[in-house]
């Protein structure tokens, strides 16, 4: 059973330049008073509040979309959701594994074989060796590679790359997925192949939350959405009102 | 949506109120025996640091024997004549003294390293953040590993007593280890913060070198100099060169030692506690 709850999650981070994360500039900043201080201190550092009571609750089955302008949140959002970031205030209460897909080719070696690099994604997906070890064959299978497995990664081409991170992180499926645009699969000759993995992949996982441009990929997956704004949830609903919503304030 | 603050001065203490909370500490216990847990990850990605700064050179890792024997020999050679020592007994001295110092000099150095060059997997991957100086501690194991036989190397061509002593190397390393795991979490952290803070204690580790004996024997000091005690690094260095050479362990070494762990290990813990959550916002 998984399930998600946010509770007036806020979240805002300070922007630091270089000259505040200098330890001589914070010592003579503290060593000078009054009210030239206040106006150094304000000018060097500005807070982000990146998001602003936030609430959501989501269960087995939800498909929750995240759209927004830029800027909006939707990041930030998703890496609260993954534990990554832990808010200023409020509560969140997540039950069931979760795997932040943001980037699938994240910690792939370039200069280790492919092989190296199936077991080494697997591992940051957090599987231990040993099951990785037995889904080897069926992953260098879908990848089509052959040979080319046993040479370093960095002598293929990039849609090469791309299906050997696609084929090794839709192996494992979590009970909460957190995406961000989706998930890419390479070339086209590939791209069928690819894309009915990946719906056997998202079909098996309890929740997911993609945040996306894409109006059409929020369409397909997503039946609720959240539009968001400056870190706010200006309109939760179904994923047509909220895409509606999201073109008339873009002023479509 | 963007503000700019008045208490941006106080947004430490802030954020330290938020982190000194009973649940924060056992957070923060938790993130620590959790990294541990993956270990088949960190010890993965430590040997990949080490095989990456090596790869497609003749010697491998190897460079890392290959330049230490150097280092020592030209040194040893060097240094045994300005001193007027007997080489017999210097240069295994010297050799214990470097293998161990180039391993508490990188405990150091690359703690401070510890989350700073992990960013990108920091803010995409949500696993324990301690795993990021368990692979660091890992990686300079390595490098141990293939330090310690230019010592062999010298010990066996000059004959040194190898004893029953060298039953507290082990030992000797395991504490070593354990300091290095404090310092990649409490240097780390700050460092992340203030990013002038590795190069602070880099130049410090530097000057360490010299006023620690690494290249000079306590021995040769006029009188026993009361800062060589108060150096913390003397008696990080001679816990484990003692029982290299052969000499029993002194409690005069080990007790300042252990003193240090267990402060060390209370100060990484209480800023661990109180601002591991913000580090993913730092880096």
């Amino acid at each position: 059973m998984a399930s998600i709850k946010l509770e007036n999650v806020s979240v805002s981070f300070p922007v630091y330049s270089a000259s505040t994360r200098s330890l001589k500039n914070r010592l003579i900043q503290s060593a000078t008073g009054g009210q030239i201080r206040a106006d150094t201190v304000s000018q060097r550092i500005s807070v982000v509040q990146a998001l602003q009571d936030i609430n959501i609750s989501l269960e087995n089955g939800d498909r929750l979309g995240l759209i927004g302008h830029n800027g909006a949140g939707k990041t930030t959002l998703l890496r609260v959701l993954g534990g990554i970031y832990e808010p200023n205030s409020g509560r969140v209460t997540v039950e069931g594994s979760t795997v932040p897909l943001f980037d699938i080719a994240l910690g792939m070696n370039q200069e280790s074989t492919g092989y190296e690099n199936i077991v080494l994604r697997g591992l940051f997906l957090g599987l231990p060796r040993k099951k990785i070890h037995a889904m080897m064959d069926e992953i260098a299978e879908f990848t089509e590679l052959g040979d080319f497995l046993d040479l370093p990664i960095r002598t293929y081409s990039a849609g090469m790359q791309m299906r050997l991170a696609f084929a090794v992180s839709t192996s494992v499926v979590p009970d909460i997925l957190l995406l961000d645009e989706g998930i890419g699969a390479g070339d086209a000759a590939f791209l069928h192949k690819a894309r009915e993995r990946l719906e056997r992949f998202t079909e098996r996982v309890s929740i997911i939350v993609l945040s996306s441009h894409s109006e059409d990929l929020v369409r397909s997956m997503c039946s609720k959405s959240l539009l968001m704004e400056h870190g706010q949830i200006v309109f939760a609903g179904p994923t047509d009102e909220a895409l509606d919503h999201y073109r008339a304030m873009r002023g479509w | 949506m963007s503000t700019d603050t008045q208490h941006g001065e106080s947004s430490l203490l802030i954020q330290l109120q938020h982190g000194l909370k009973r649940e924060q500490f056992e957070r923060a216990l938790h993130d620590i025996r959790a990294g541990w847990n993956r270990r088949e990850l960190w010890m993965t990605l430590g040997l990949h640091d080490v095989r990456q700064r090596y790869r497609r050179s003749k010697l491998g890792p190897f460079w890392i024997t290959l330049s230490m024997a150097i280092m020592v020999l030209a040194l040893g050679l060097l240094y045994g004549q300005i001193f007027g020592q007997d080489l017999h007994d210097y240069l295994p001295f010297l050799a214990a003294g470097f293998v161990i110092w180039g391993l508490i000099a990188s405990l150091v150095n690359d703690g401070c390293q510890s989350f700073i060059l992990a960013e990108g997997m920091i803010r995409q991957l949500n696993a324990p953040l301690s795993i990021y100086a368990y692979r660091g501690l890992w990686s300079i194991l390595i490098a141990f590993a293939h330090n310690i036989w230019v010592f062999l190397g010298v010990a066996l061509w000059f004959g040194v007593d190898l004893n029953w002593n060298l039953l507290w190397v082990p030992v000797a390393l395991l504490v070593l280890l354990l300091n290095g795991l404090w310092m990649a979490l409490f240097l780390g952290l700050v460092s992340a913060r203030f990013r002038d803070v590795p190069l602070i204690v880099g130049s410090v580790v530097q000057v360490l070198f010299f006023i620690t004996p690494v290249i000079w024997k306590p021995e040769m000091l006029p009188g026993r100099a009361l800062w060589l005690d108060l150096n913390p690094f003397y008696h990080l260095v001679e816990i484990m060169r003692a029982p290299l050479l052969g000499q029993a362990p002194a409690l005069a070494n080990w007790l300042p030692v252990i003193a240090i762990t267990v402060v060390g290990w209370a100060v990484a813990l209480f800023f661990y506690s109180a601002y591991r959550w913000r580090v993913a916002y730092w880096v």
